[in-house]
């Protein structure tokens, strides 16, 4: 019974979201037209349609959505991992932490899309700086995170394993590891969609790759239509890698009760 | 009298004061043993240093002076020969009940084939065979300690050491818990020291009961439970002189007597 008011629930949800996307796309087809707003400030839904078929085949979507993809995979990755890294290592070590602190308070502040011009000027119109500008804006959520975590693990089960006899090898990798993946996944969440952010500021800065290239190209000329279908891909390449941390995140974290409604989101 | 297994020697604790001046003494002067085989509780008002001196025992905090000895062996650290329990849990939530009863046997060494033959073996005997693929949020809190114990269990230590291990269960569940673990210490023939603040516990699962007083605390008072069926704690429980044991305890305690203090200042009954 209950499992039916849930399920029951869960349809009614879908049901007002789908109506929601639908007079969402019918507002934006007629709703420029009908408000006078001319279609080079909002292009009606159709002609942003028309503008990716053909962007598809002239101006290379595929392949500027495909570097862009690239990039953010692996910016995310790298950035990740060592965040997870140097969060392990300033959560094991009190004196580290408190020597690095102020330093990565700073880094922390400092806005990381205005290395994109330095990483350019460092690296030139390639791939790497919008791989590093991602790699810096991705680190700092896990970082914390993980660091966070590994303080917060329950001192009396330390000293449970402790009273095992437990070496300090098996201390994290029994103990502190896993009970930092909760917190690590809320940290990879946010970095998945943060370094779509660092990648498109890069590729805004320079380059002649990529779908922040496709919209400066776009704005360029004056193509509304352009810039619009570059935000949706790269809304879309967004929305995939956080798709697959949350996959990923479903499998790892499978011991965890169900959170109830809306705990996909 | 049979071998000793855990003996307090003269131990004194003191902790840094929390603004860093002065030393607080926890425990003064604590010295008594555990003989084989023997369950011994531990009461005293709150901040009596009762917890202090079962991480002593185990070996998790050196004592300012004197020594514990687990089986004529001074305690220099943690070893295999004590386990403890505490009440929390302890579970790790992502493994499974099974997984959690061989933490301890997987930390120490033993071949997988043991540790999970050990595991299901006693699974078995605490009626929870059919639980141990369950991951522990599926557990109520009973069945919960109840897997704690197991894991405690599970590495065959000489001596418990329990901290209020049913203190955070309702009043039916530990009754039962309670019986659970009286049977199981009886049966394994282990040597337990037991913290409670639970006087009927104290008094029903015991051979004998040590007092403490407040903070620095001592011991002040020793009773011998003479009543028979250590086993079975809930006809204890209608054993007539239950309730004269637990009057004394209360009079020992000055329950009647203590004010509600503020916390940390010990006595919060």
């Amino acid at each position: 019974m209950v499992n039916d008011t849930r399920a029951a629930l869960v349809r009614r949800g879908a049901i007002a979201s789908i109506f929601l996307l639908v007079a969402f796309l019918a507002a934006w087809q007629w709703g420029p037209g009908l408000l006078g707003i001319p279609s080079f400030i909002v292009p009606p839904l159709s002609s942003v349609a028309a503008e990716f078929v053909r962007a598809w085949q002239v101006y290379h979507l595929p392949l500027h959505t495909g570097v862009t993809a690239a990039e953010v995979l692996a910016g995310f990755m790298l950035g990740s991992l060592l965040g997870a890294m140097v969060g392990y290592l300033l959560g094991m070590s009190p004196t580290a932490e408190l020597a690095l602190s102020p330093y990565i308070l700073a880094l922390q502040i400092a806005p990381k899309v205005a290395f994109a011009p330095l990483f350019i000027l460092w690296m030139g119109f390639t791939v790497y700086p919008k791989i590093l500008v991602a790699i810096l804006i991705v680190f700092f959520p896990v970082m914390v995170n993980v660091l966070t975590a590994v303080r917060n693990v329950d001192p009396d089960l330390i000293n449970l394993a402790r009273a095992f006899k437990a070496s300090r090898a098996q201390i994290f990798w029994r103990i502190e590891f896993p009970s930092s993946m909760p917190p690590m996944f809320a940290g990879l969440r946010i970095g998945s969609t943060l370094a779509v952010v660092g990648v498109v500021v890069g590729e805004l800065v320079g380059g002649n790759l990529g779908l922040g290239y496709l919209l400066t190209f776009g704005e360029g000329q004056a193509n509304t239509p352009l810039v619009f279908v570059s935000i949706v891909m790269l809304t879309l390449v967004g929305g995939i890698a956080y798709l697959i941390v949350i996959l990923i995140e479903r499998r790892v974290l499978h011991y965890l009760p169900a959170r109830g409604v809306g705990r996909n989101i | 009298m049979s071998v000793v297994r855990l003996e307090y020697r003269n131990v004194t604790m003191r902790f840094a004061d929390s603004n860093g001046a002065g030393a607080l003494t926890a425990v003064r002067g604590v010295s008594f043993s555990v003989h084989d085989a023997e369950v011994v509780s531990l009461i005293g008002p709150t901040g009596c240093g009762k917890s202090t001196l079962l991480n002593i025992g185990s070996g998790l905090t050196p004592p300012s002076e004197g020594s514990a000895f687990v089986d004529g062996e001074r305690v220099a650290g943690p070893n295999a020969q004590v386990a403890f329990m505490l009440q929390k849990d302890l579970l790790l939530p992502w493994r499974t009940v099974a997984e959690n009863v061989t933490f301890g046997v997987e930390i120490q060494g033993l071949p997988l084939k043991e540790c999970k033959r050990r595991a299901a073996a006693l699974l078995a005997n605490f009626k929870l065979a059919e639980f141990s693929g369950h991951y522990p949020h599926q557990l109520s809190g009973g069945m919960r300690q109840r897997v704690a114990l197991a894991r405690t269990l599970a590495v065959d230590p000489h001596v418990l050491l329990l901290d209020e291990p049913f203190s955070a269960v309702d009043a039916q569940t530990r009754m039962v818990l309670q019986r659970d673990l009286a049977q199981t210490l009886k049966q394994a023939n282990k040597t337990a020291l037991l913290i409670t603040h639970d006087l009927a516990e104290a008094v029903t699962l015991s051979d004998r009961v040590l007092v403490m007083s407040r903070r620095p605390g001592t011991i002040i008072d020793e009773i011998k439970i003479d009543m028979p069926q250590r086993d079975n704690p809930i006809a204890r429980r209608r054993d007539a002189k239950f309730n004269d044991y637990v009057a004394h305890l209360m009079d020992r305690l000055d329950i009647a007597h203590v004010a509600l203090e503020r916390e940390g200042e010990g006595a919060a009954w």
